[in-house]
C-alpha cells in the first residue's frame, strides 16, 4: 500500500488541517511545476470545478457524518459501527466484456498505480453537501488494465456483501436489496474526474468512507459513488442501481447533480454545506453537474436531462 | 389492572406538566451548547437535528393524545380521561415549533418555497393536513367551544384519526428507507386504531 495504515502514523505526524491545507497549498504549487514541466499531468484538476469560496470541509465531519447503509441508516452509525470491517485481505471478483477476468487482490489491482490528490466538491441527494480531499486513482487506469472489449458499454460496481461484519444488512426493516450496486457508461466511467479513492486527507481511507476503495463521481450525487467496492463486471446493458431498483421515480440511473430536476420530496435548487451552525443552515445554490458543467455537460449532449435524471 | 382509579390530586397534574416538558428542557440544553460551539448539542447538521428532534417528539405527544380513550378504558382509569385536553394542547406547542422551525429555518419564511412544497412535496402536503386538524382542534378545545358546538363538538374531535393518520404518513414518506423507529409508531398507531374498532364493535354487540 502506497499509504500508510492510520496505525502506522505517530500521533505527532497527524497534522491538523490548517497545516494540512497550507502543505495542500504548497502541493498543488509543485505539480503545477511538475506538470509545466512536461509530465503531462494538468495541475488545475486537483481542484477542478472548486468555486472560491469552497472551503474544505474538517475531517470530522468528512469521516463521522455519512450515508452508509450497510452500517445502518442513520449519519453516526456508519462512524460508530463500521470498526467491525475487515478489509483486508480484500479481493475483488471481475466479470464481463473484457480479456483479463476473475478474482484479483486489491494490492495487485492499484500496484503501479500512483494516487493523486483530488478535492472535489460532494453533493448529497439529501441536500446537504462538503468539500473533500480525496487520493484516489483515475478509473480509467484501473480499468484499462482488464482490457474491457468493445462490448462493454457500461461498468457496474458491488459493495461486499457480509452482513456478520455489516450491522445494516442485517437489519430486518431495510428493503434493499444487498450487495449494493451501482453503474456508469463506459465514458462517463474514463472520464479524467472519476476516480477510485483509497484515501482522505492525506490518510487511508476510513472504514465508514468505504474503505479500502470507493468510487467517486464528483458530477453525480453521493449515492452513485459506491463504497468498499468489490465487484467489476463490464456490462453490454444499462444496470438498474440500487436506489433506482427501491424508488426509480425518484432516483434514476445518471443521478447528476442538477438544480432544475427535483427530487420528488424535495427541492434540489440549493445545499446546505456543512460545517452549518443552529441557526444558519449555510444554505447556498447548487450548481450544474455540482460545478462541474464545463467538464463534463457533453457527455450529456442532446440528452433529456429531465428524462434522464 | 382493572378498577385501579386513583383520585384526581394536583399532583398528578404537575408530574404531567413535568414530564411533558422535559423534552423541551432537554432541547434548551442542546441548544445553549450549541450557541457556546457549533455541532457540539445538536450535531452536523443542528437545524436538520433541531427539525426531526421537534418533529419526532411532536408525533410521540399526538400518539399520547391518541391513545389517552383506550388507556382509561383497558386500565380503567378515569383520571386519565381529565387530562387528555392538557397532553393534547401540550402536544400542539411541539407541533407549533416543528412547524416554525420548517418555515423559518428551512423555507426562511419565504411563501414561493412554502406553497412549492405544500404543492409538490406529499410529506410535507402529510404534514399540513396532520397540523391543520390539530389547529382546528387546538381552538375548540375550550370549554365555550365545546358548548356551543354540542354534538358537533365530538364529530370534530375525530379529527384527531386524521391527525394521526397523516403525522405517520409525513413521516413514513419522508425517509429514504424505514428503520425500526417508523416501524415501532406505525405499530403503536395500528395498535390504537385496532383497540378502538374492537370496542366499537363490543359496545354494538352488547347494545
Amino acid at each position: 500500500m502506497l499509504i500508510r495504515k492510520p496505525t502506522d502514523i505517530p500521533s505527532s505526524e497527524i497534522t491538523s488541517e490548517t497545516i494540512y491545507l497550507q502543505r495542500r497549498k504548497f502541493m498543488g504549487q509543485s505539480a503545477a511545476i511538475i506538470a509545466a514541466a512536461g509530465f503531462g499531468l494538468p495541475a488545475p484538476i486537483v481542484k477542478a470545478g472548486l468555486q472560491e469560496d469552497d472551503d474544505v470541509t474538517p475531517e470530522q465531519i468528512v469521516t463521522q457524518y455519512n450515508n452508509f447503509y450497510e452500517f445502518g441508516t442513520g449519519k453516526s452509525d456508519p462512524f460508530e459501527n463500521a470498526g467491525a470491517l475487515t478489509t483486508d485481505p480484500w479481493t475483488v471478483s471481475v466479470s464481463g466484456e473484457a480479456k483479463k477476468t476473475g478474482d484479483f487482490a486489491f494490492e495487485d489491482i492499484i500496484k503501479g498505480l500512483t494516487p493523486q490528490e483530488r478535492i472535489y466538491r460532494f453533493r448529497c441527494v439529501e441536500a446537504w453537501s462538503m468539500v473533500v480531499p480525496w487520493m484516489g486513482i483515475p478509473l480509467k487506469q484501473v480499468l484499462e488494465q482488464f482490457e474491457p472489449t468493445g462490448d462493454a458499454k457500461y461498468v457496474v460496481f458491488k459493495t461486499l456483501y457480509r452482513p456478520e461484519e455489516m450491522v445494516g444488512q442485517r437489519s430486518f426493516f431495510s428493503s434493499i436489496d444487498w450487495p449494493y450496486l451501482e453503474g456508469l457508461r463506459m465514458d462517463e466511467a474514463y472520464h479524467p474526474l472519476s476516480i477510485m479513492a483509497v484515501g482522505l486527507y492525506g490518510k487511508e481511507l476510513p472504514n465508514q468512507n468505504g474503505a479500502p476503495w470507493r468510487l467517486m463521481v464528483p458530477w453525480k450525487y453521493g449515492f452513485k459513488s459506491i463504497k468498499s467496492v468489490v465487484s467489476i463486471h463490464f456490462s453490454r446493458r444499462q444496470p438498474v442501481n440500487t436506489w433506482q431498483a427501491l424508488a426509480s421515480h425518484e432516483y434514476g440511473f445518471y443521478a447528476n447533480v442538477n438544480p432544475a430536476v427535483d427530487h420528488p420530496r424535495w427541492s434540489q435548487a440549493s445545499e446546505r454545506r456543512l460545517p452549518s451552525s443552529i441557526f444558519d443552515p449555510n444554505r447556498r445554490p447548487t450548481l450544474p453537474f455540482n460545478g462541474y458543467a464545463e467538464e463534463v455537460a457533453d457527455l450529456y449532449r442532446g440528452m433529456d436531462l429531465r428524462k434522464f435524471y | 389492572m382493572k378498577g385501579l382509579s386513583l383520585p384526581n390530586p394536583r399532583w398528578l397534574k404537575t408530574t404531567l406538566w413535568v414530564a411533558l416538558s422535559m423534552p423541551l428542557l432537554w432541547l434548551g440544553v442542546l441548544i445553549i451548547k450549541e450557541l457556546q460551539q457549533a455541532n457540539s448539542g445538536l450535531g452536523t447538521e443542528p437545524t436538520e437535528a433541531l427539525l426531526h428532534y421537534l418533529g419526532e417528539w411532536s408525533l410521540i405527544l399526538v400518539l399520547l393524545a391518541f391513545a389517552v380513550s383506550p388507556l382509561r378504558r383497558r386500565l380503567g382509569w378515569p383520571w386519565l380521561g381529565q387530562h387528555r385536553r392538557f397532553i393534547g394542547l401540550f402536544a400542539f406547542i411541539y407541533v407549533c415549533l416543528h412547524v416554525l422551525t420548517y418555515a423559518g429555518l428551512y423555507a426562511q419564511f419565504q411563501l414561493a418555497v412554502l406553497l412549492d412544497d405544500f404543492v409538490y412535496r406529499s410529506y410535507i402536503t402529510a404534514g399540513i393536513g396532520a397540523f391543520l386538524a390539530l389547529l382546528l382542534m387546538a381552538l375548540t378545545s375550550t370549554r365555550g367551544w365545546r358548548r356551543r358546538l354540542k354534538e358537533n363538538w365530538r364529530r370534530l374531535h375525530r379529527l384527531i384519526y386524521v391527525a394521526t393518520f397523516f403525522a405517520i404518513v409525513h413521516l413514513l414518506w419522508l425517509r429514504k428507507d424505514s428503520g425500526l423507529a417508523e416501524a415501532i409508531y406505525l405499530l403503536i398507531y395500528i395498535g390504537l386504531v385496532a383497540e378502538r374498532i374492537v370496542y366499537h364493535w363490543q359496545r354494538r354487540r352488547s347494545a
